[in-house]
């Protein structure tokens, strides 16, 4: 008979952790400025809320300026090989359903040498949760560029510009069909709490892409979006059930014109909020999804942050626990003996 | 009907081929069967093309199978073989080479169609041109005696065609006087769902039987009595299969569920296959998306206190050597199992070869050593799998296990061992706070903790980045580095202890050892005792621990004025023999992607003796 790990494990009483008990006793070792400081902060800030043990959390993540991350949870943690974070922790998951896993990679590892993994961790749907700090470029290498820096970046191995068309992360996992998918910025820490927390209550993969700045090899890629001067006219915020609106004033909204999403103005009266798109991010078609999320493509159009999608699919290791237990309810547990002597057998006497 | 002579046989090679899509697999593994039941000892040499479905009648779409069988012991598939059953002219002409001299062949006349002939590229009609004048052959039409069982039946073409390997089973059922019962209820089986398929199977295979016993121009009758094997409840059983319930019986003995991480990789795949049937033994298989994440899901999963394991072949083990590093630095249990083959690159997928093995040791970066273990025989690899989880679990370490393609899919009769004849495997999960480090080391085996995720006061971080000694802090000091590399090395070295000592089979001293490992234990061990029957000086020891080696090897080794080295590679073991040893020991390397035949072993061993 098999003894379950969970057995063999000691799980504390429930206890209201904070923060402070979740930095472990390594400093961090991100540059002054780092984006990363705020990422770690904001998670430290919401998992308290989540009220699981501290010992039931991993963190595993692959190589890079932000798979450091486990380090400085107080947490069980691993940081693999670059790339693989995923796969380590959907291993990890199917062994043991009872852990709350969280992987944390950046736009190198998750969409570059990891790319496999994570389109399938995303169609597999794991119950776990995939935070990419996206700063466009490879911060740990030394500044080269990466699948998600813009196209005709200079960096050090592009001299002349980028002639990589990027990878837009959150497509990307549409595309693979994760069934929830979010954008939040490492300087706008509420609603990053806000999307962490989301994430965790999400029961199967969650993909949330963090707009990190890198202020050492790529400064200030996204302070249109992140900075309060240009901020409030170049993102929208998108929120459940409510119209697209934005601007400093309130004053501008997103319209559907057939596929394609424009830009209007709320406040001279020819379109109201009657007239703007309302996001639906429990929409089982995900069409609306990927139009928000295309809309980095188009400049002058602002910078969709939020949830763009949170829909509930089969989930893989609740799948892998079902079978075993019908397979098990059928047959009986397996019995070793009853196995080796299973087939055709004969007596030698 | 004439009375048939009787013919009494110590031991008997038979080949059945045709063209892949002929059933000549099924039709092996049936022979396979029965003769297991009957009480032979045996062993089998599946021989079949990448391709799944070649073109019909094509040179490369051959597929073989081999089985010897015998009242004594047998230990290979034999060299050549007695019997020929070629289905059609490109069967016979891939494996004429491998019949005896006045061995038997008999072909379906049927099959030799004048596109036939072309597509295996005769010139003229080996029937009719004399040039099969030194075998003896039996020409049997049995496409069209198969036909001619089944027109009543109203079956399509197709389904007619398909069934004739079953009148060739039922011929050779006939002429070894096997039993047909296990072959009938297994039709019965399988066709349950199709009874009209079932029927005209059955049909057929009574008609192949019928068809010897009246036929004149069958005389002889073949008799093979049962071999002298220990007593005991036998099974037959496949390499993989072995794998699979050595993996399944560790996690009993272990008390940990197993988890298989494991890309589709020919000939590993069936041991995914074969793991992926027992979910109420709670075994998790992961079909990954790549190599990759199956070693990674793998190591995953060993961290949170699985049974780990992950199969593969040669090219899916060069694309785990980074993580299989990984493991090395975190050092948490894994067993990683390599079905050998042919190789480089995709090389000759379904064929076999020991090609791998200075990859095993030596094919990572950085120091990296891990221990490696290799079974001799189909069956021996229930035996070594179990051993490579046992020493991974203790000594907190990926584990290779060498098999491959000839033992994967070879077969031989199995004294079933009861579950209360393995040892338990003993594990030590971590639960103590007090004095708690991820690094911290058991004396005597230098293993860390293992420590699980979800116990409370032992949360700690491991990864791939060099450790400090006891805290498993990140640490780039130049003496803990050493320290731990060295550390590491010791902790395998160390394995040394824990595993049993080679044995010499013949005398412990004398002319000649030869020294094996892998599959070639059989071809060795045949062409020794042919040697030693002749009185020469040969003994022979077959390594199954290649890293660490057994402790008295180099005294074994020093006993011996020859040491001879066979392998299906350039030369592998031999190389490291030498280096670690200072013996002149000398190889002799086949790489036909073929099991080693004894035959060119024995006229080795007498090159050596001879000086």
């Amino acid at each position: 008979m098999i003894e379950t790990v969970e057995n063999k494990t000691q799980t504390s009483p429930s206890v209201r952790l904070t923060p402070k008990d979740l930095q472990s006793d390594q400093d961090p070792r991100w540059c002054p400025g780092c984006g990363d400081y705020s990422i770690l902060a904001q998670v430290q800030r919401v998992l308290p809320d989540l009220g699981v043990p501290r010992e039931k959390y991993v963190f595993i993540s692959g190589i890079g300026c932000s798979s450091r991350f486990p380090y400085y949870m107080n947490t069980y943690g691993f940081h693999g090989i670059h790339g693989r974070a995923a796969a380590i922790a959907s291993g990890l998951k199917m062994a043991r359903p009872d852990l709350f896993v969280w992987v944390v990679t950046g736009d190198g590892d998750a969409l570059s040498i990891g790319g496999n993994h994570f389109i399938h961790t995303c169609r597999r749907n794991l119950d776990l949760n995939i935070i990419l700090f996206n700063n466009q470029i490879y911060g740990l290498t030394k500044g080269q560029y990466s699948p998600t820096s813009v196209f005709g970046q200079v960096t050090k191995s592009t001299p002349f510009g980028s002639i990589d068309h990027p990878f837009n992360p959150v497509m990307l996992s549409l595309g693979a069909e994760a069934t929830f998918v979010a954008r939040s910025l490492d300087r706008d820490p509420k609603h990053l709490q806000y999307v962490i927390k989301r994430a965790a209550e999400h029961h199967g993969t969650s993909f949330l892409e963090v707009y990190q700045n890198c202020n050492v090899f790529n400064d200030g890629a996204f302070f249109t979006f992140t900075e309060k001067e240009t901020k409030d006219d170049n993102v929208v915020v998108l929120e459940h059930s409510k119209p697209l609106v934005f601007g400093k004033e309130r004053d501008k909204g997103i319209r559907l014109d057939g596929y394609k999403p424009v830009v209007v103005p709320l406040k001279d009266g020819k379109y109201s909020v009657n007239d703007l798109l309302v996001h639906d991010e429990k929409s089982s078609d995900p069409a609306i999804a990927f139009i928000l999320a295309n809309m980095s493509n188009y400049p002058g159009l602002p910078r969709p942050i939020g949830i763009f999608r949170d829909v509930q699919r089969s989930v893989y290791e609740d799948e892998m626990v079902n079978q075993i237990r019908a397979a098990q309810a059928k047959r009986g547990v397996g019995n070793l003996d009853a196995l080796l002597n299973s087939g055709e057998t004969w007596f030698i006497r | 009907m004439g009375e048939k002579s009787r013919k009494n046989l110590e031991d008997v090679t038979i080949r059945f081929a045709g063209d892949s899509g002929d059933g000549m697999q099924l039709t092996g593994t049936q022979f396979t069967t029965a003769t297991a039941i009957f009480g032979n000892d045996l062993s089998t040499l599946p021989d079949y093309p990448a391709e799944i479905r070649a073109p019909a009648g094509t040179l490369f779409g051959v597929s073989g199978f081999q089985i010897r069988f015998g009242s004594r012991e047998v230990n290979t598939p034999g060299d050549t073989c007695d019997v020929l059953v070629a289905m059609n002219p490109a069967a016979l002409r891939v494996n004429l080479s491998s019949l005896k001299d006045g061995g038997n062949v008999i072909v379906n006349l049927g099959g030799f169609t004048e596109k036939n002939l072309k597509l295996a590229g005769y010139q003229s009609n080996p029937l009719a041109d004399g040039s099969l004048s030194k075998y003896q052959v039996y020409e049997v039409d049995i496409s069209k005696l198969t036909a001619n069982t089944l027109e009543d039946l109203g079956l399509s073409t197709k389904t007619v065609e398909r069934s004739k390997n079953f009148f060739a089973l039922g011929m050779m059922f006939w002429m070894f006087d096997r039993p047909m019962d296990p072959t009938i209820q297994w039709i019965k089986e399988k066709f349950a769902k199709t009874p009209n398929i079932g029927e005209a199977n059955l049909r057929v295979l009574k008609a192949g039987w019928n068809f010897g016993e009246t036929t004149e121009i069958f005389t002889t009758r073949y008799e093979v009595k049962p071999a002298q094997l220990p007593k005991g409840k036998y099974r037959n059983i496949t390499g993989n299969q072995a794998v699979a319930f050595g993996l399944i019986a560790a996690s009993q003995k272990s008390g940990l569920q197993l988890f298989l991480g494991s890309y589709p990789i020919t000939p590993a795949s069936d041991i995914l296959h074969e793991l992926a049937r027992f979910k109420d033994f709670g075994v998790k298989t992961f079909q990954a998306e790549d190599e990759i994440a199956g070693i990674t899901g793998a190591i995953g999963a060993s961290f949170a206190g699985a049974l780990a394991a992950t199969t593969t072949s040669g090219p899916g083990l060069a694309l785990k050597t980074e993580a299989i590093g990984l493991a090395v630095m975190v050092e948490l249990p894994l067993v990683v199992c390599d079905i050998q083959r042919g190789g480089p690159s995709t090389g000759l997928p379904t064929k076999t070869e020991q090609s791998d093995l200075l990859m095993a040791l030596y094919g990572r970066h950085g120091e990296a050593p891990v221990p490696v273990v290799a079974p001799a025989t189909p069956a021996d690899c229930f035996y070594m799998v179990f051993e490579a989880a046992r020493l991974a679990i203790k000594y907190m370490t990926p584990v290779l296990f060498l098999s491959d393609g000839y033992l994967a899919n070879g077969s031989e009769p199995w004294r079933i061992p009861a579950s209360s004849e393995l040892p338990d495997i003993p594990v030590k999960v971590w639960v103590e706070k007090e004095g708690f480090f991820p690094y911290l080391r058991d004396e005597k085996t230098l293993a860390r903790p293992w420590a699980l995720p979800g116990t409370l006061g032992l949360e700690h971080r491991i990864g791939g980045l060099e450790k400090q000694h006891i805290t498993g802090n990140v640490n780039y000091e130049p003496a803990n580095h050493d320290y731990m590399v060295h550390l590491r090395a010791e902790k395998v070295e160390r394995v040394v202890a824990d595993i049993p000592p080679l044995q010499v089979e013949g005398d412990e001293s004398g002319d000649l050892l030869i020294l094996g490992w892998g599959s070639t234990y059989g071809a060795i061990k045949t062409a020794v005792a042919e040697k030693r029957a002749e009185g020469k000086s040969v003994s022979h020891a077959h390594l199954r621990y290649l890293n660490p080696f057994p402790r008295n090897l180099g005294e074994v080794l020093y006993r011996f004025k020859h040491v001879l080295v066979p392998e299906i590679n350039l030369g592998q073991l031999v190389k490291v023999i030498r280096s670690k040893y200072l013996v002149p020991a000398v190889g002799f390397n086949k790489v036909e992607a073929l099991p080693l035949r004894s035959t060119d072993i024995e006229q080795k061993i007498e090159e050596v003796l001879e000086g």
